[in-house]
Formats: structure tokens, sequence, C-alpha cells
């Protein structure tokens, strides 16, 4: 039982699990510094990798505001444009994102090869938080 | 018919319909047009989850039960599906690992809702030990049976996690978002868990009455040749 009464008070700090890049631009001076994880979906076209290194560079927007990020070695495979991704790392000076770690987020949908989108925004809805029974 | 005929019962059906469920997911829907094959975890992931908190929610039931009308059936119940519990919510965690690794590109995050799966993990796995240092049964019972109360408080956490906050994990699914093939070996699975599930608490919950009947009078030198 001890472990578990410290596991729900590691919850409190867990309850933010990622900002939103305008809540993120909304934290000011909060943001820079530490380490911490933002979440958004990359931006169409905004992939770059440089191909002689293993550099990789997106924007991750949220509709409403954007950030440049930086991010090294391979993605997951499911990374692509306009998917949702949690990126852990730095906010720095420059107002470009270091990341140290890239998660891919998938979201509630299943669909066969082909299949057309019943919604097409779903992508984000999973990056929203929204419920949608 | 006897409850033993009925519980193998359960449990053969249970068997078969996790058999033909999976037989579905694996060779006849179509892979996931982004994740492949991988997505096909999905078939057990899911149906786990569902029957982990069922078991755990029967698991708040059996103990309020206990603590109520004070009868030791309600107590081996309640041992049952805390066990059991743990035992889908340990595989839903390695489920859960094996497909994060391929898709989110790592196999733990601590996100809303697996911080919430791993206090539900820690939590029962904690009863179940605490049950296993008390030796007097009626303490064993009331204790464990307080103690479950207060770590079900956390079960609809587990569930609501996705939604009330920013998450790794995505939302549930629906039917209408998940293709209409795909739904079929889904929901074959979770009833084939479910009769299964049926079957390992009537089954667990006789041992752990034989087990109490024979602490408080353990059989004599002659009964037990």
């Amino acid at each position: 039982m001890g472990v578990a009464l410290v596991s729900m008070g590691g919850l409190g700090e867990n309850l933010i699990f990622y900002w939103t890049p305008t809540e993120m631009k909304a934290a000011g001076e909060k943001a820079y510094g530490a380490t911490v994880r933002l979440g958004g979906q990359v931006v169409e076209g905004s992939i770059e990798r440089d191909e002689k290194s293993t550099k990789l560079s997106f924007r991750v927007g949220d509709g409403e505001t954007q950030f440049p990020v930086d991010a090294q070695g391979m993605p997951p495979a499911m990374f692509r444009e306009k998917i949702g991704v949690v990126i852990e790392g730095t906010l720095l000076r420059s107002g470009r994102f270091a990341s140290n770690r890239l998660m891919v987020k998938h979201d509630n949908e299943y669909r066969a090869p082909g299949e057309e989108d019943v919604d097409t925004k779903a992508l984000m809805k999973t990056t929203e938080g929204l419920a949608a029974p | 018919m006897s409850r033993e005929r009925l519980a193998l019962g359960f449990g053969l059906l249970g068997i078969a319909l996790l058999g033909w469920g999976s037989y579905l997911g694996l060779f006849v829907a179509p892979p996931d047009r982004y994740m492949g094959d991988v997505q096909r975890i999905m078939y057990v992931h899911v149906p786990t989850a569902w029957l982990a908190l069922v078991v755990f929610t029967l698991a708040f039931i059996y103990a309020v039960l206990f603590l109520v009308h004070r009868s030791w059936r309600w107590d081996a119940l309640h041992e049952a599906s805390l066990e059991i519990g743990v035992l889908f919510t340990g595989l839903l965690c390695i489920q859960g690992a094996l497909w994060g690794k391929p898709t989110w590109g790592v196999y733990w995050a601590w996100d809303p809702r697996l911080t919430t799966v791993a206090v539900m993990l820690l939590s029962f796995t904690g009863i179940l030990s605490l049950r296993h240092f008390l030796d007097d049964p009626l303490r064993r019972a009331s204790w464990s049976a307080a103690t479950t109360i207060l770590a079900s408080a956390n079960v609809p956490v587990v569930y609501y996690s996705v939604r009330w906050w920013n998450s790794l994990h995505q939302l549930q699914s629906t039917p209408k978002t998940v293709n209409s093939s795909m739904v079929e070996p889904l929901r074959i699975n979770a009833f084939g868990l479910l009769f299964l599930t049926i079957a390992l608490i009537m089954a667990r919950s006789w041992i752990a009455e034989s087990r109490r009947r024979k602490a408080m009078a353990p059989p004599l030198a002659k009964e037990s040749s």
C-alpha cells in the first residue's frame, strides 16, 4: 500500500503530461530551460531531413501556435505529416524546441488500407484530449 | 448441473470464442492502414483492459458485500477477483508495451493512462500481499476489503484518464472509429475473455474457500490419508 500511496502522490505531477504549443507559449519564462513535453500535430510540409546527418526538423502546431522542433536519430516508423506527436526536450531561447525523445501518438481509429477517412479531424481529436464518445 | 460442470462449460466456451476471435483478428481482418499488422494486438489488448476493469469492479462489490454480510463466500470471491484482476493488469501492461514500442516509439511513458494503470496494478498487488501477511482469516478478510474499497477509487480514473487529461494513449474507440470487419473479432474475443473470466473467478474462489476451511480446521491424521 505504501508504494501505491507514493505513486498516487506522483500522479499529481503527471497530470500535465504535455503542453500544447499554445500552452507552452502561455507558460512564458517557465517553459525555458527545464525538460518539458510538447504535444501537437506535425505541420503539413514542415518535415525536413538532413540526408548527410541524422538531423530531423519539423514544426509542431495545434491550429493556433507552432514551434519549430529539432530532433536527432530515426523517428518511430509511424512518424509523418499531420500525425500527433509528444516530444520530450527543452525550449531554447532561440524559440526552437530541442527534442531528446520523440513519441508518436496514434488515434482511436482503425482502418483498412485505402479506406477513406470518416472524420479528417480525427487526428487532432487525440491531441486535444477531447471526449468523443 | 453441478457448479464444476458449469465453470468448465464457461471456461471451454471462453477458450473457443477466444480461438475464433483471434483467428478472425489475425487472418481475416485487414491490417491497420498506418500501423500494419502490429495493430492486431488490439484484439487481445482491449478485451484484457475491459475485463481488468470489470474484475476490479467485482472485487469492490465483493469487498462491500463481505463487510455488510460477513460471509466467507464473499471473501473467497473477493480474493479470486483480486488475483485475476492483477493477472489481467500485468498482461495488459506487457501487451501495451509490445504495442507501444513500434507505434509510439517507447515501451512505457508516464502519461495519465499508463500512470493510473501502474497505480492500479501496484495497489491491488499490495492488497494481495497484505492478505498473505495476515494469518487471522477475519482480519485478513476485513482489512483487505477495506483497502480494496480504497484502491477502487482509482479504477474509474483509469477509464476516464484519456478523456480528462492530455495523454500519449489514445481515446477509447467506438464502433464508428473502427473498421467494421475489425469490430467482430474484437467483440468475440471480449465475450470469450468474459466467459473465461467467469470460470476463473468461480474456480479460484473454491480454492480460496477450501484453503480457509483447511486453515481453520486442519484435517485430522486419519482424514488426511
